[in-house]
């Protein structure tokens, strides 16, 4: 564990961190970004969090079931969304048209058109919960191995 | 005689290499080019997406996003599989 000045700037910077990366994360039609990249982001500052506390005091609030089952339920809709599609075609975009992320854009930039990408979206949300908890995972059980900790499971 | 035959073998796979990179076509002109056009004249009518690349990566390349969600998923699983085994065997002895 860090000095005192180091965990306070660490507990202020967390959240910073997390909206960011929710913000590639659900900006993932329209900007540059997407699950891959946002949840690489949020785990970014777990690492932070990691350093700055010890991989004990962490392991309290980040267990590694629920980081199984996160990741598990996020692969089980990236996938389901993709067979969702299976009428027309495997990972067919069935939600373009629709009321829900349905609007088609014009053809040429359009700043601000968020509501738009049909299943992509719903995909970058999935891949973002799948990426956040298998990198957290993997960071948290490499910390506790190292640190001679039992890896809870 | 080990390295001789070490040594032919680079040589090989190095004259393979670079005939291959002389067989490149130039920098700047991508040989097969409709593929590109299409996907950038049609990806925002087609797909909704403002972001053509991400509409390649869920859309048009969705297996390959699920390949690699895959590999992710394997390497979770074998980095936890791995620590959690050898901690055992520690306590075990």
């Amino acid at each position: 564990m860090l000095s005192k000045m180091v965990r306070t700037v660490a507990n202020q910077l967390i959240v910073f961190i997390v909206i960011f990366g929710l913000y590639v994360i659900a900006h993932g039609q329209v900007t540059p970004g997407g699950g891959f990249q946002g949840g690489a982001v949020i785990v970014s500052g777990v690492v932070m969090l990691l350093v700055a506390f010890n991989s004990k005091e962490l392991k309290k609030s980040l267990r590694e079931r629920t980081l199984s089952i996160m990741e598990s339920t996020g692969a089980l809709i990236f996938a389901a969304l993709a067979f969702a599609g299976i009428g027309t075609a495997f990972f067919y975009n069935l939600l373009v048209g629709t009321p829900i992320f349905g609007h088609v854009p014009p053809t040429g930039a359009n700043p601000g058109d968020i509501w738009t990408g049909g299943v992509v979206p719903l995909m970058n949300l999935a891949v973002g919960i799948k990426v956040v908890a298998g990198l957290s995972a993997v960071v948290l059980a490499m910390a506790l191995f190292s640190s001679g900790e039992e890896v809870e499971e | 005689m080990r390295k001789v035959v070490g040594l032919i073998a680079f040589l090989i796979l190095l004259g393979f290499l670079v005939w291959g990179v002389l067989l490149i076509h130039p920098f700047g002109y991508p040989s097969p080019a409709y593929m590109d056009d299409y996907i950038i004249e049609n990806a925002q009518e087609e797909t909704g997406n403002n972001n053509v690349v991400a509409s390649v990566v869920f859309d048009y390349r969705g297996f390959d996003t699920l390949g690699e969600a895959t590999i992710l998923f394997t390497a979770v699983t074998g980095v936890l599989l791995v620590l959690r085994t050898l901690k055992r065997k520690e306590d075990g002895s």
